[in-house]
C-alpha cells in the first residue's frame, strides 16, 4: 500500500505548483522545505503589498499563523542555495527556523540575479539578504511599537517573536496583518546584527528539500509531467558539427512507441540548435529504443576532426619551447637558468578533456502553442538550468518572438558543475514541441550526455624551475599551452599573470600557446583552477624536492610575506590567508609524522572562487600501483560560515569528486567523436575508495563567499605529492590511470 | 504492446507495455513513481534501483516482461503506517544529500542491505552500495546515515511508527554533521 504520507505530500507538492505564488501553509512538519495544503489566509490579497516594496515581497512572505515563506531565487543543483539563502534572510528577520519554508521563485528581474556557478551566490545575495530580513523585521517592530504606542528602539526581534524590553512579546504571525501596512524602511536605514549575536547563520541546517528527496518527491527536470506530454529524443553528428544527409526513418516510425520521427536542419549553432533526427514517442523508452535503431548518413564536412592524439604530439613538440604569447616576464629568469651553482628542474605536465556526468542528464520539457487568431505564439518551457534568465532570450530569440511570449519554470537540477549554462537541449525540446504541437519531455541518454558535452578542456604546461645554493626558489618559467575555439581562448584555459606563484616572485615568465580545437568546452567545477593547482602545486614539491627542503617550509617561503596582492579585492589572494590555511592543514594532517614504507603524506594549496584552501592527504601505494587515499585532511578560509552542514558538505564532496576525477576519468576525441560514452568507458569514483576528510573552517573576517567549487583543485596535487612521498614517482598526467594508477 | 499485472508497492497495477520497457520506464512514464531515477541505463550507476521480492535490482535493465508477479518496491513505497523509513529519517538527520538525484537508489540499496544485514560494518556497507555513484561525493555521509539507521532500526523495533513531525532536525538542536 502507497502510504498516506506519500500521498499527503504528493498533494502538498502539486498544490505548491499549482499555486507557486499562492499563499501555503506548512502543516505537520517543522523546518520548511515543502508544503502540506494550501489555505490562503483572509488578508491574502494584500499579500502584494506584505512590506511595501517590490523587491521585499518577492522575498519574504508572512501569515497570520506565523509561517513565513522565503523565496528562494537561485536554483539549486546540490550547492545547498535554497535552504543557505534563506538562512541569512530569517537571521535578520529575528526568526525561527522551524517557521519557516522555502518555495523556489518563478523567473523574473524582481529576484535580482538568479545564474548560479562561479560558487557566487553566497557573495553576491549576502547583502541583498540580509536586506530583505532587516527590512522584514523593521516591519514587525515598527507593528508592535504602534500596537503599544512605545518608542520601536526599545523592540527587538528574536524566535519570531517582537519583544519589548518589558517583557511583553508579541508572535510574528499576530503582527501579520499589521506589519503589511508599515511604511518600507529606508534602506540606509537598515541596520544588520552582530555576527556574536547569530542564532541561524553558523548553525547547521538540513537542507530544505531533503524530505522530499528522500522520499523520491523531488521533482527535477527529468520527472517533469504536463498534460498531453509526448516523450522526444534528439540525435545529433557524433562528430559535433556534422548535419544529415539521410536517415532510415520509416523504419524508425514503424518502431512500438514511436509516433514521429524526423530531420531537424537547425541553426548550426552548437549552443542552441545543430542539425539532427527529433524522435517523438508514447515513452522515454520508445524513443531511445528507436534511437538505437537509428541509421543516419552524416555531412561531415564541417564537423570538427579533432584529434586528443594529434594534440598531445603537438604540444610534446613544444615542451621546451616558450610560448608565443608573453604573460608575464619579470627579473632575469634566464641567467638564474644559465647559473651553474643553481640547480633547474623541468616537467611536462597533461591534463585530459573531462565530462560534466551531472546525475541527471540534460533534459527540458517544452509546450510549444502557435497563436491562435493573430496572437502570436507562446512557449512554456520547464528547465533544470543554472542561468534561468537566459532560456526566454535564447529561445525567442531563435522563433523571432518577444521573450513575454515565453514563460519559464526552474525545476531542481540533479547536478550542474558548470554544465547547465548553456541552452541547447531547451532549444531542441521546443523544436520538437512545435514540429508534433504537444508538450514534449526531452530526455538526452546518458550517451547524448557524454558525447555532447561542454567538456572541461584539456591541456599541457611545460614547467621549469631554478633553485639556488640556499635552496631558494630564484626562477620559475610557465609555458602554458591551452585550446581556443573560433579564435577564442575556451573556459578553462585561460593564464593570468595573476597565477600564483608568478606574482609572489622576482624571476618569472609565462608563456602561452594556444592550439585550435572544434570541441565545445565549458565551465567545469573551478574552471582554470581545477587544472593550475594540479601543475602548479605539483611542481612547486618537485622544486622543494630538488632543493632537499620541506615541502611545508618551502611552500610558506614561496607565498612570502603575509600581504593582500590587491587589497579589498576578494578574488585576489591573501598570502596571510594562504599561510593560515596551509598552516593549519598541515598541522592537523600531523605533518612530519613517520610513516610506514609506501604510504606517505602530500600537501597542496590553492586559490580561487575568493577561497584560500589548503589540503593534506595521506595515500599508500601497494606494488601494484594501487592507491588507498586513507583520509584528506582540509583547512578553508571562505569567510563566516553560513550553513556549517552544507559547507562541510560540499568540501567533502569536492574531495571526492576531485578524487574520481584524477584516478580515472578522460575524454578522448578522434576524427571529431568522442570515445567515450558511458560508465564502462568513464570510470568513477565509488563508495568504497571514499577517504575520510578531516574538515577546518577559518572563520576570518573575510566577507562570506561559496563553497562549491574551491575544495576541488587542492586535491590532485595533494594526492600527487603523496603518492611521490610514498613511493618517489613523480605523477604528470593525469588520469591516474594512464600511469598504471587504480584506487 | 502487451498487459501485465504488476505488483508495486503492495498495490495490484495493470500496465501496457511493450515487453521490452525496463522497469524504470514503467514505473516513470506509465506509472507515475518518478523517484526511481535515470542515471546511465546500463546497470552502473543505480540510479534506478528498487526491490525486487526485497532484493535491489536495476530497474532500467529488467525488462517489464520480466518481471513476473515478483513485489516490486519502489522508493515511493519504502515508508510503511505514518513514518519515514530509518534510513529516510537518518538520510535528513545527516542531511546526506547534495543534488539529492542519486538518493533514491542510494537509500533503496541500503535498504535491502539493512534488510538482509541490519548491523552492517564499513565493508559490508561498502560492498553493497559500490553498485550506486554519486556524482556530488556525498559517500562518506551515506556510511554515516547507514549506521545510524542501522542503530534505530534496531532499537525500534516493535515501535509504533514515528510522528512525521520527529523526523525533522531543528537547527538549534542538530549537531555538527560529519
Ligand atoms: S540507470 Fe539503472 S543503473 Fe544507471
Ligand atoms: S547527491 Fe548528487 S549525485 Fe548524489
Amino acid at each position: 500500500m502507497k502510504t498516506n504520507l506519500f500521498d499527503e505530500v504528493k498533494l502538498g507538492l502539486q498544490q505548491q505548483s499549482i499555486s507557486r505564488r499562492g499563499f501555503l501553509k506548512l502543516s505537520g512538519i517543522t523546518g520548511g522545505g515543502f508544503v502540506l495544503a494550501a489555505t490562503l489566509p483572509s488578508f491574502a490579497d494584500e499579500l502584494g503589498t506584505l512590506v511595501g516594496s517590490a523587491e521585499l515581497n518577492t522575498f519574504v512572505q508572512l501569515s497570520s499563523d506565523g509561517t513565513i515563506t522565503i523565496y528562494s531565487a537561485r536554483p539549486d543543483m546540490g550547492q545547498g542555495v535554497k535552504t543557505s539563502l534563506p538562512m541569512i534572510v530569517a537571521e535578520e528577520m529575528g526568526a525561527k527556523w522551524d517557521d519557516v519554508f522555502v518555495l523556489q521563485s518563478e523567473v523574473g528581474e524582481e529576484y535580482g540575479g538568479q545564474w548560479v556557478g562561479g560558487s557566487n551566490s553566497i557573495a553576491a545575495s549576502f547583502n541583498m539578504m540580509r536586506q530583505m530580513g532587516a527590512s522584514a523585521r523593521e516591519m514587525l517592530i515598527g507593528a508592535a511599537a504602534e500596537t503599544l504606542e512605545l518608542p520601536r528602539e526599545e523592540f527587538s526581534t528574536n524566535n519570531s517573536e517582537v519583544i519589548h524590553e518589558s517583557g511583553r512579546r508579541f508572535t510574528f504571525g499576530q503582527l501579520a496583518s499589521l506589519a503589511i501596512k508599515q511604511p518600507l524602511p529606508d534602506e540606509d536605514s537598515l541596520t544588520f546584527k552582530d555576527a556574536e549575536d547569530y542564532t541561524i547563520i553558523g548553525t547547521s541546517v538540513s537542507g530544505v528539500d531533503n524530505l522530499v528527496i528522500t522520499t523520491g518527491l523531488a521533482m527535477f527536470g527529468i520527472d517533469t509531467e504536463v498534460p498531453d506530454m509526448l516523450y522526444g529524443a534528439y540525435h545529433k553528428c557524433p562528430a559535433i558539427g556534422g548535419s544529415v544527409v539521410s536517415a532510415n526513418l520509416a523504419e524508425i516510425k514503424a518502431l512500438p512507441g514511436v509516433k514521429d520521427a524526423f530531420v531537424i536542419e537547425g541553426n548550426g549553432r552548437v549552443d542552441q540548435l545543430m542539425p539532427g533526427i527529433g524522435i517523438i514517442g508514447d515513452s522515454t523508452w520508445a524513443v531511445f529504443n528507436a534511437k538505437q535503431k537509428l541509421k543516419v548518413n552524416w555531412d561531415e564536412s564541417n564537423a570538427s576532426k579533432d584529434s586528443w592524439r594529434d594534440l598531445v604530439k603537438t604540444a610534446s613538440g613544444l615542451k621546451d619551447k616558450r610560448g608565443r604569447n608573453m604573460v608575464v616576464n619579470k627579473g632575469s629568469v634566464d641567467a638564474q637558468f644559465d647559473k651553474k651553482s643553481n640547480k633547474v628542474v623541468e616537467g611536462f605536465y597533461t591534463y585530459p578533456f573531462v565530462a560534466h556526468f551531472c546525475m541527471e542528464p540534460m533534459n527540458c520539457t517544452a509546450s510549444y502553442v502557435a497563436g491562435k487568431a493573430g496572437e502570436k505564439d507562446s512557449i512554456e518551457i520547464w528547465v533544470p538550468t543554472q542561468n534561468p534568465a537566459s532560456v526566454g532570450p535564447t529561445v525567442a530569440g531563435l522563433y523571432g518572438l518577444e521573450n513575454d511570449r515565453i514563460e519559464v519554470h526552474v525545476t531542481r537540477l540533479g547536478g550542474g558543475f558548470g554544465r547547465r549554462f548553456s541552452n541547447e537541449f531547451v532549444c531542441e525540446s521546443v523544436e520538437l514541441s512545435k514540429r508534433v504541437k504537444r508538450p514534449v519531455k526531452l530526455t538526452w541518454t546518458r550517451e547524448d550526455d557524454i558525447r555532447h558535452d561542454y567538456y572541461r578542456v584539456g591541456g599541457f604546461q611545460a614547467l621549469k624551475g631554478a633553485i639556488n645554493k640556499k635552496g631558494k626558489l630564484v626562477a620559475w618559467d610557465q609555458h602554458f599551452i591551452g585550446m581556443r575555439k573560433d579564435g577564442r581562448a575556451v573556459s578553462g584555459s585561460r593564464f593570468s599573470r595573476n597565477e600564483f606563484p608568478l606574482p609572489n616572485l622576482i624571476n618569472a615568465r609565462g608563456t602561452s600557446t594556444m592550439l585550435d580545437i572544434a570541441t565545445p568546452c565549458g565551465p567545469w567545477r573551478a574552471p582554470g583552477a581545477n587544472t593550475h593547482a594540479f601543475v602548479v602545486q605539483s611542481f612547486i614539491h618537485e622544486l622543494a624536492h630538488l632543493a632537499g627542503r620541506d615541502h611545508l617550509e618551502f611552500l610558506l617561503e614561496v607565498m612570502g610575506k603575509r600581504q593582500w596582492l590587491n587589497p579589498g579585492n576578494i578574488r585576489s589572494l591573501n598570502t596571510g590567508r594562504a599561510i593560515d590555511v596551509t598552516t593549519l592543514a598541515a598541522k592537523q594532517a600531523g605533518w612530519g609524522k613517520k610513516l610506514p614504507a609506501g604510504r606517505g603524506l602530500g600537501l597542496a594549496f590553492h586559490f580561487s572562487h575568493a577561497a584560500h584552501i589548503a589540503e593534506v592527504a595521506e595515500v599508500s601505494v601497494d606494488k601494484n600501483k594501487k592507491l588507498t587515499v586513507h583520509r584528506v585532511t582540509v583547512a578553508v578560509d571562505v569567510g563566516p560560515i553560513i550553513n556549517r552542514s552544507g559547507a562541510l558538505s560540499q568540501v567533502k564532496g569536492s574531495i571526492i569528486d576531485g578524487l574520481s576525477t584524477m584516478v580515472g576519468q578522460e575524454i578522448t576525441m578522434e576524427a571529431g567523436r568522442i570515445e567515450q560514452s558511458n560508465l564502462h568507458d568513464y570510470p568513477v569514483l565509488r563508495i568504497p575508495a571514499a577517504p575520510e576528510v578531516d574538515v577546518h573552517f577559518i572563520e576570518s573576517d573575510n566577507p562570506p563567499t561559496g563553497l562549491g567549487e574551491p575544495g576541488l583543485p587542492p586535491l590532485a596535487p595533494a594526492v600527487g605529492n603523496a603518492i611521490f612521498a610514498a613511493t618517489g614517482h613523480r605523477v604528470r598526467t593525469m588520469p591516474l590511470s594512464k600511469e598504471g594508477y587504480s584506487v | 504492446m502487451s498487459k501485465y499485472t504488476l505488483s508495486i508497492n503492495g498495490e495490484s497495477r495493470e500496465v501496457e507495455a511493450e515487453p521490452d520497457m525496463p522497469l524504470l520506464w514503467v514505473l516513470r512514464d506509465r506509472l507515475g513513481l518518478v523517484g526511481a531515477k535515470y542515471g546511465c541505463g546500463k546497470g552502473l550507476c543505480g540510479a534506478c534501483t528498487v526491490h525486487l521480492d526485497g532484493n535491489p535490482v536495476r530497474s532500467c535493465t529488467l525488462r517489464v516482461a520480466d518481471v513476473g508477479d515478483a513485489a516490486v518496491i519502489s522508493i515511493e513505497g519504502l515508508a510503511t503506517g505514518n513514518g519515514l523509513h530509518p534510513l529516510q529519517e537518518a538520510w535528513i538527520e545527516h542531511d546526506v544529500a547534495q543534488c539529492g538525484y542519486c538518493q533514491t537508489g542510494q537509500i533503496m540499496s541500503a535498504a535491502a542491505l539493512l534488510a538482509n544485514n541490519p548491523t552492517p560494518n564499513d565493508d559490508d556497507i561498502d560492498a553493497a552500495m559500490a553498485g550506486n555513484y554519486c556524482r556530488c561525493g556525498t559517500y562518506i555521509r551515506i556510511r554515516a546515515a547507514i549506521h545510524s539507521a542501522a542503530k534505530n532500526t534496531q532499537s525500534s523495533v516493535g515501535q509504533p511508527g514515528r510522528s512525521v513531525v520527529s523526523h525533522w532536525v531543528p537547527a538549534q538542536t542538530m549537531e555538527e554533521r560529519s
